[in-house]
């Protein structure tokens, strides 16, 4: 189940692993994309800190409404609206549910509607969706989050900035897919499925 | 007296969303026209909150919007979703869409009309 207390160390693992790749982050983007994301995700994590220390004993829904303002308001690419959604969609949805099978299908779900990207479009919707599916059957663990953002590299890119090379997007890892795969390994070093 | 629709630019570069409405105006000068270009900081990017300035500040009730790039539309979607505001999306080429519709609109054509000739321009 998750708690304000282990989203603020998910969050705080996440902005350190940011920080650590964010360059690498950049680079991925940069023939496939407009290789600012390690940049922009920087930007806003820093918003999501800075936005975190603001509150006062906070509940899960203020803590996740924080983190999905600061990320719509600070990243820029379309990183900040996606991201955002899938934060903003968990603040809306965690008073029924504090499951992360639960709050990440609704995330999902939101990402899905907001970019219109489905499975195989070379997205971070290719890292959700196992990551949704795995923790439904509570068989969530780093390596098929790793193999799913691995996975975009031989995909040809459907949706976002990728999508104008066509073809030749193949070859190149989905950078918002490895920064979800960030994300969801600083969850699982948060405790978040204990 | 200001059109009933307005028009709402939004470009992931300031000086492109800037530079829009001037083509505009030349030719709808009734037609409140605003734009949202770049992120907070003027970086290349869109900004949600930009944009909800731009559909508060436009003079008409009911908006026309467009924009270039993909995460243009997802801080649109974002901003008409926290707006009171009636808001269109067209997918059309920015330039020629937003062109199209302030031609149209100065000359009082109806939305539905407006719509179908947009409709050609669709690219997105």
């Amino acid at each position: 189940m998750l708690t304000v207390e282990i989203v603020n160390k998910w969050m705080e693992l996440f902005y350190e692993k940011i920080s650590e790749k964010k360059a690498y982050l950049s680079e991925l983007d940069t023939p496939i994309g407009d290789g600012d994301h390690g940049n922009n995700m920087m930007r806003g994590m820093q918003g999501v800190k800075d936005g975190l220390e603001k509150l006062e004993n906070p509940d899960l829904k203020e803590t996740f409404k924080a983190i999905a303002m600061a990320l719509i308001s600070k990243v820029g690419g379309a990183a900040g609206p996606l991201y955002g959604t899938a934060f903003l969609e968990m603040a809306k949805n965690c008073e029924e549910s504090q499951a992360p099978a639960d709050l990440f299908r609704y995330a999902l779900d939101g990402i899905k509607k907001r970019g219109g990207a489905s499975v195989g479009d070379k997205t971070l919707v290719d890292v959700w969706t196992p990551v949704v599916d795995n923790l439904g059957k509570d068989e969530l663990v780093v390596e098929v989050v790793q193999k799913a953002a691995e996975g975009t590299k031989n995909l040809v890119a459907k949706k976002g900035r990728a999508s104008y090379l066509g073809e030749r997007s193949a070859g190149h890892l989905d950078p918002g897919a490895v920064s979800s795969c960030y994300l969801f390994e600083s969850f699982i070093e948060a405790g978040g499925i204990k | 007296m200001k059109k009933e629709y307005g028009i709402v630019i939004v470009s992931h570069v300031p000086e492109v969303a800037q530079g829009i409405p001037k083509l505009l105006e030349q030719v709808a000068k009734n037609v409140s026209i605003t734009f949202a270009g770049g992120t907070d900081d003027n970086e290349i990017g869109t900004s949600a909150n930009k944009i909800m300035e731009a559909f508060e500040s436009n003079e008409a009730k009911k908006l026309l919007a467009f924009y270039d790039l993909g995460s243009a539309k997802m801080n649109l979607e974002l901003a008409m979703e926290m707006s009171e505001k009636k808001v269109n999306l067209y997918d059309t080429a920015l330039v020629e869409g937003a062109y199209t519709a302030a031609t149209l609109l100065e000359a009082d054509v109806l939305l539905k009309d407006i719509e179908q000739q947009l409709e050609a321009l669709k690219i997105k």
